[in-house]
């Protein structure tokens, strides 16, 4: 298959489409459209105030969240940003207790301590949800800096945008990583916007995967709006971290279809380059993909579509219906009671 | 069917304005559509509608500010796809109940006590050793008094007690019967407080109690400390009285002005030409003031007495001198009065009221160095162009302190007092 | 029970070697801290006993290394991160604050960052105005983490290792100046309290509050204020920054009636006014005089040995201030 229109046009190596097999497909076209239907109703949500503070969207990023995904297990551990919907239900966490948090209530992941940009569940090893852009990287670090010393080999997975790579601690995690090798799959979400800010007008150096390789890091380059080819990458990147073991960098060029969050009015942005990305929408290609390929019928999508909708409408009604943490609890867990 | 309403396109926003529809009745809508323009603060903004349907009515025109969740239309919704639920503005999830604010402790009714420099601490060592704080000699900047200045005053109070004061010189005997009172014996010893009073007193008995408390201290601190003297006289009141009455008919009944006022004014323009009468004494200094502000008495009904002053009394008219008169009696009795009337009287005037008898010669409030005395306006034989005449008269005295001032410029005081009373109508 | 001299340096060290010895989680992490033996030579000879995964160099990224820290910590580690001084920790206040501080909390209660950061602090050295900070009172301001400050050999050694048994992170702050001074102590490490001040010196005339490298200024003016006075001084060693031993300060406030906070940091906004604070909120009554504060002059640390030594408090400074409350 040729590669979609607008690829970049420096690749290190083209991907390798393996053959595509019906349930996992269909699997990945489910989760990239629970992610996508989350978001709208997320949208939704906010606008009618019932989700509050800030909201960042990951629509027309699905398919990196969700391929990527297919490369971890349940035993790595993931470090997100704030635009972290996607990867946490991908991961795993239900729809219910991410709505619940955004809503405030104590049955949120978060307690309702953290919303969207917070959620955190140890029992899935997600370990946020960072409001400071760059600032998960040193803590992925240590994730992994804590496995290598107790002999696990296992990986951490660390998210991040195209602006974090003009932080410090961007420079300072990836050198740390590969000066002591450790087992962290650097992911970046390349939609080429820090906020407001084109990368064009951000780093001097825009090509990352290059930055990265200089810290003596392998870095590949990949199409993160097929979603095929991001999980393909994915597992090639993450068997690499384990079996060396030693860190790996993933640029994954994105777009998001939205504005940077609900409070931004996205005026720094093209119409028409939005308009061209979103024919590059990651659902809408892999739906053609597979319909091409006789892997899906109207049926299935029907059935899909409606099966997360109910899922959506289960999970709002369940935040609606979720109580707040009393008040007498504030200041509990500012500090760790030890028993005894 | 379904309300389009004013999204919230930001957590900072609460309002925003209708720019454009790009929808009309009756057309069609899907889910995800832009429907309209919203003009915020940032920007103008495409706005979606989340769910599908015909457009049956616009409720807001364009151009039009609305709050956050105001229905702007209403969606005909249609039944085929599972379209999802119409949300209606769901209430705000209810606000925790606002911790209730800790009310404020009810200040007790402060009385006369002037602001007294004592460190905390200080404060309650006296307390539990049972001495007045007004009466200790304070050696901490400013006159403050410390831990150690309350220490050395119980160990005082154990020592023997010193000789009476020497009793103020006999200067001018007044008409009146009443003689001059005696030297005040020192003030009788505090016992410690042993124990706690025994039954709890009410709020208002405490209060009470309080007030005593200090107007004992305070009284005993003066007759202890200001060497009184003490001058009388004799005022013919005639002139005022008619020239009042005369004034008084032109006013209404609320409005009339009692002669007392008159007495007032007169002390306070008084007081102009012997000015060191209207001054502090401040630890060993005398130190004058500029505003004249005359403190009046005024007895309150659970019995004690409080001298709140009228600020700046020789500059007030006659009216003027009355509402402030009326004001701080109504105030002083309801217990609201202000601690800058409290603290700043300059000198007080003392008067008994219509059944009183006629001469009072009152006790310095510390830190002034005068008080005024008017007994009752009774009748009295006066002698005039060698005719004896009934006459309304009032007998007004003067205790000063010796330290300040001396018979000579006290009598003056005294003569100018009668003097303005003569002429009324400058007052 | 047999004690050792040591110094407050040799303390630190003994308690790093007692922990990498006896829980295989602890690890020391910072700059020089391996070969170099560390700035100030605490981890000298560390690297040799137990090499360069549990004894490791960092590169000068403070905000990666504490972060690591923090990562670490919640990847079941027991790191202690060893920040050269309180200047350069600047640079890593976001993952202290943002993350550090805030994880357990903002997780509803699902993380706990078992974190130590140690670092040098405060000035006369003559090292300027970037190198002589004394923030602790930054520190002391965050909900969300523990603050130290040992005074003494002893504490130097016990609260690193009470430290490491602290699930929440603790910080703790060793004052430049102290780390050769000498004691004698007992032989055998073990934990001690970190939830209470000392008094270090009794007294009844007035109480001075303190903490890390005034405490011998303050013992020194104790010391003036009785030969030369005739005035006895009680010396209160705060040892915990947060949270604060109210209670004996408060004891001591009950004896004395008069108190002077003595505070290496900038007076305005420090920790002297929380404490004088707290003091008229929970002892107003006991006061026979306002609390006084003797804390470094509000100016960058100059260079010049007497501009320095100016800018400082000083035993002669706190005689002052207590002589002028007219005793």
């Amino acid at each position: 298959m040729s590669p979609p229109a607008g690829q970049p046009a420096t690749r290190k190596r083209p991907p390798r489409q393996p053959a595509l097999e019906r349930e996992h497909s269909l699997h990945l076209l489910r989760e990239m459209l629970r992610v996508r239907r989350f978001e709208e109703r997320a949208a939704e949500q906010y606008s009618l105030t019932r989700i509050r503070g800030f909201l960042h969207l990951y629509i027309g990023e699905e398919a990196v969240g969700v391929g990527v995904m297919q490369a971890l297990t349940p035993d790595d551990a993931i470090v997100a940003t704030y635009r972290e919907h996607g990867q946490a239900l991908a991961r795993g966490l239900p729809a219910a207790s991410l709505m619940s948090e955004m809503f405030g209530k104590a049955t949120g992941c978060s307690r309702g301590r953290g919303g969207s940009m917070h959620f955190f569940d140890i029992s899935r090893r997600f370990y946020g949800g960072n409001a400071i852009v760059g600032g998960g990287l040193p803590i992925a670090v240590g994730l992994a800096l804590a496995d290598r010393l107790q002999g696990r080999r296992r990986v951490t997975a660390c998210f991040f945008g195209d602006g974090a790579v003009a932080e410090g601690e961007f420079h300072e995690s990836l050198n740390l990583a590969a000066l002591w090798q450790l087992p962290v799959l650097f992911l970046c979400e390349n939609n080429e916007y820090a906020m407001g800010t084109s990368i064009r007008d951000e780093l001097a150096q825009p090509d990352i995967h290059l930055r990265a390789e200089s810290y003596g890091m392998p870095a590949e380059e990949v199409d993160g709006m097929d979603v095929i080819a991001v999980e393909t990458a994915a597992r090639r990147a993450a068997e690499a971290v384990r079996a060396d073991p030693g860190p790996r960098f993933l640029e994954l060029h994105t777009y998001r279809f939205r504005a940077h969050s609900m409070a931004d009015p996205d005026l720094y942005r093209a119409k028409g380059e939005v308009e061209h990305w979103k024919e590059r929408d990651p659902i809408a290609l892999f739906e053609e993909r597979l319909r091409k390929a006789k892997l899906l019928s109207d049926d299935d999508l029907a059935a899909i579509e409606s099966d997360i909708a109910a899922e959506l409408d289960q999970a709002i009604a369940t935040a609606e219906a979720a109580p707040i943490e009393p008040l007498e609890d504030l200041t509990k867990d500012v500090y760790t009671l030890v028993a005894g | 069917m379904a309300d389009f309403v004013m999204p919230s396109l930001g957590a900072d926003m609460s309002a925003g304005t209708l720019a454009a529809w790009l929808k009309q009745p009756g057309e069609t809508v899907k889910r995800g559509e832009i429907i309209a323009v919203v003009h915020t603060d940032k920007a103008d903004v495409e706005v979606e509608v989340f769910t599908s349907g015909i457009v049956e009515r616009m409720l807001v025109e364009p151009g039009t500010e609305v709050p956050v969740g105001t229905p702007l239309a209403v969606i005909r919704e249609e039944d085929a796809a599972p379209a999802p639920a119409a949300p209606a503005p769901a209430p705000a999830p209810p606000a925790p109940a606002a911790a209730p604010a800790p009310s404020a402790p009810a200040a007790p009714v402060v009385p006369v006590e002037h602001h007294l420099l004592i460190s905390p601490s200080a404060r309650q060592l006296a307390h539990e050793l049972g001495i007045e704080a007004e009466g200790v000699q304070g050696t901490g900047p400013g006159g403050r008094i410390q831990r150690r200045d309350v220490e050395a005053a119980a160990a005082a109070r154990e020592a023997p007690p010193q000789a009476a004061p020497p009793a103020p010189p006999a200067v001018v005997t007044p008409p009146a019967a009443a003689a001059p009172p005696a030297a005040a014996p020192p003030a009788a010893p505090l016992s410690p407080a042993a124990a706690p009073p025994a039954a709890p007193l009410s709020p208002a008995a405490e209060r009470n109690a309080a007030m005593r408390r200090a107007i004992a201290a305070s009284m005993s601190r003066s007759k202890r400390e200001i060497p009184h003297f003490y001058l009388g006289q004799t005022i013919d009141m005639s002139r005022s009285l008619a020239w009042l009455g005369q004034e008084n008919l032109r006013r209404p009944v609320t409005e009339r002005v009692l002669h007392g006022v008159l007495m007032v004014k007169a002390v306070a323009l008084a007081l102009r030409e012997v000015p060191e009468l209207n001054a502090v004494w401040a630890g060993d200094e005398l130190v004058r003031r500029d505003d004249i502000n005359v403190g009046v008495a005024i007895s309150l009904r659970g019995g004690g007495l409080v001298a709140p002053a009228i600020h700046h009394t020789d500059e007030l008219t006659l009216e003027e001198l009355m509402h402030a008169f009326r004001d701080l009696v109504s105030r002083a009795r309801a217990g609201s009065l202000r601690s800058s009337e409290m603290s700043e009287p300059t000198i007080t005037v003392t008067s008994i009221g219509e059944r009183g008898v006629e001469s009072i010669f009152g006790v310095i409030f510390p830190p002034q160095v005068a008080i005024v005395g008017f007994g009752t306006l009774v009748e009295r034989p006066w002698i005039s162009e060698g005719q004896i005449l009934p006459c309304p008269v009032v007998n007004a005295s003067l205790s000063a302190d010796h330290r300040v001032t001396d018979g000579h410029r006290a009598s003056q005081f005294l003569a100018a007092v009668d003097r303005l009373l003569q002429e009324p109508e400058e007052l | 029970m047999s004690t050792v001299k040591l110094t407050y340096r040799e303390a630190v060290r003994a308690a790093l070697r007692h922990a990498l010895a006896t829980d295989e989680r602890v690890f020391l992490m910072g700059e020089d801290v391996g070969g170099y033996g560390g700035a100030f030579a605490v981890s000298l000879g560390l690297l040799d006993e137990f090499g360069p995964d549990r004894v490791r160099n960092a590169p000068l990224s403070e905000s990666g290394f504490v972060g690591a820290g923090i990562g670490a910590a919640l990847g079941g580690m027991r790191p202690i991160v060893e920040v050269m001084t309180i200047n350069f920790s600047l640079l890593a206040l976001d993952q202290v604050v943002n993350n550090a501080a805030t994880l357990r909390y903002m997780s509803g209660g699902q993380l706990s960052v078992p974190l130590v950061v140690r670092m040098a602090t405060g000035g006369g050295r003559q090292m300027a105005a970037q190198h002589e900070h004394s923030l602790e009172a930054w520190y002391a301001h965050i909900p969300g983490i523990k603050a130290l400050a040992p005074a003494t050999v002893g504490d130097a050694r016990g609260m690193l290792l009470a430290a490491l048994q602290e699930p929440d992170p603790v910080f703790i702050f060793e004052h430049a100046l102290l780390y050769p001074l000498e004691d004698e102590i007992d032989e055998e490490p073990c934990a001690v309290d970190i939830a209470h001040a000392a008094v270090r010196r009794e007294g009844s005339d007035v109480t001075l509050v303190t903490y890390g490298g005034s405490l011998g200024k303050c013992l020194a003016a104790a010391a003036t204020l009785a030969e030369e006075h005739g005035l006895a001084a009680e010396v209160v060693d705060l040892r915990t920054l947060r949270p604060l031993d109210t209670e004996t300060i408060l004891a001591s406030l009950a004896k004395t009636h008069r108190m002077v906070i003595v505070d290496e940091g900038w007076k305005t906004g420090g920790l002297a006014g929380e404490i004088s604070a707290q003091m008229m909120e929970q002892g107003f009554d006991l006061l026979d005089w306002p609390v006084q504060r003797v804390c470094g002059v509000e100016v960058p640390m100059p260079y010049a040995k007497h501009l320095e030594e100016a800018a400082l408090p000083s035993a002669e400074r706190v005689v002052a201030a207590v002589t002028e409350m007219a005793f």
